[in-house]
């Protein structure tokens, strides 16, 4: 396949160099790719890192059908290496913003690439608390992966903050290291699945610390001493002893390049019709950076194919018009 | 890339006649595999002015120790045997680009 080209090169006329661009390369971008190249399109795939998004962080994927029990890292080079069979260009580099027209553009901030439609595939990053102490010991015990950071803290006791499935996993995953394993949530339940709490809650280095919400964390130079909790009905504190937080709290959807142009929700996803379709014609949505209340890796598989598709038949329908 | 360890730390980095990056990472760590071309493509662009090197946190913990890395890939910068700047986290090549040549020219 003609591999990574630069931004440099792409055409600086209005030809589109190619007919569908698809910004982000984890699973919504990959299957996209895989469904519009299939479907006889030419392709240009736009990754700021490489391939895998946030799932590729993900320790333990049991929910993956046809796949079960592989690690977040396999699965994506699986999907990544199926697409790479195909004849489709990878482009590396970051996607500033958008331009609308005939065709669409993207900016970069090594030129511009052109397309005649979009799928918007950019994924999210995790929500931060926004508390004091939190971007000071980023790096330093504040941390957001961990598959990535949980060795460092081999006989420590640790806190994970929020009630998901993501939060209960990442807890399990830390109980291996940690001496201890605060698990935080701001509401007396969790909100993760039962069959999740089921098998992880009994981990006895784990400890329910409920209903409070986290307020400051507290350290020195090089590292966390503290994390300050208050009950969410403020008639009681808490101060827990860790040397690590790991915070799994939610989502932010990387979606800042488009949000003076697209249609966003208030949490600032993507909003979309059923077929996937944001508020401008030929622009599409799939994935975590969508407004779909799910997030799951294969619910962005999903909708990387349906985009894909809706993709093809708009440029169908566009070549029908134009040709009459 | 080159690899720095715990042994030659102080020869390959802070010993360096040019400034040194050193991507502290590990087998395990995904976003440390996401990040691995970008970091490559830096090393291309900046031979000469700026030596990357990559630094195995589970082999080499007296150095990931030193430098208090609790979080991986961290990306730190030296010039003249200091830490000048570092990134935690998966970052872009533009935000690379931008310290180093902050670094150069400082």
């Amino acid at each position: 396949m003609p591999d990574n080209l630069t931004a440099g090169e792409a055409r600086d006329d209005n030809t589109p160099a190619a007919d569908i661009a698809i910004v982000g390369a984890g699973p919504a971008g990959l299957t996209a790719g895989l469904y519009a190249v299939r479907a006889g399109r030419s392709v240009i795939l736009i990754e700021q890192l490489s391939p895998g998004g946030q799932a590729a962080t993900t320790w333990h994927v049991d929910n993956y059908p046809g796949l079960p029990h592989v690690s977040g890292a396999d699965l994506t080079m699986k999907i990544e290496s199926q697409v790479r069979e195909f004849n489709l260009q990878v482009l590396s580099g970051q996607v500033l913003g958008m331009v609308p027209g005939a065709p669409h553009q993207l900016d970069m901030a090594t030129g511009n690439i052109k397309a005649r439609a979009i799928i918007f595939a950019t994924g999210a990053k995790p929500r931060p608390l926004n508390i004091p102490g939190e971007e000071e010991f980023r790096g330093k015990g504040v941390s957001y992966c961990a598959t990535c950071d949980g060795a460092f803290f081999r006989g420590l006791p640790v806190a994970v903050i929020g009630g998901g499935n993501t939060a209960l996993e990442e807890a399990e995953f830390l109980t291996r290291f940690a001496s201890k394993v605060y698990l935080v949530h701001r509401r007396e339940q969790f909100r993760a699945d039962k069959v999740v709490q089921e098998r992880v809650l009994p981990n006895p280095k784990l400890e329910n610390i409920t209903p409070f919400i986290p307020r400051r964390i507290v350290g020195q130079e090089q590292s966390i001493q503290s994390l300050e909790l208050e009950r969410p009905d403020k008639t009681g504190k808490r101060e827990l002893s860790v040397k690590g937080v790991f915070v799994f709290t939610g989502l932010n959807p990387q979606t800042d390049m488009v949000k003076n142009v697209l249609n966003l929700d208030e949490e600032g996803y993507i909003t979309t019709g059923d077929d996937l379709s944001a508020s401008i014609p030929g622009i599409f949505a799939a994935g975590d950076c969508r407004a779909n209340q799910v997030k799951q890796i294969v619910v962005a598989a999903g909708e990387g194919a349906r985009a894909a598709v809706m993709a093809d038949r708009y440029l169908q329908t566009m070549a029908d018009d134009s040709s009459c | 890339m080159i690899e720095a360890t715990d042994q030659n730390f102080e020869t390959e980095v802070l010993k360096s006649n040019i400034p040194v990056l050193v991507d502290f990472w590990a087998a395990w760590c995904g976003p440390c595999r996401m990040i691995e071309p970008v970091v490559e493509e830096f090393a291309r662009d900046f031979e000469g002015r700026i030596k990357a090197v990559k630094l195995d946190v589970d082999a080499n913990q007296s150095a990931a120790g030193r430098f208090a890395i609790r979080s991986i890939p961290s990306l730190l910068f030296f010039k003249e045997g200091r830490l000048a700047n570092q990134i935690v986290g998966a970052c872009t090549k533009s935000q690379l680009v931008s310290m180093a040549e902050e670094i150069l020219a400082g």
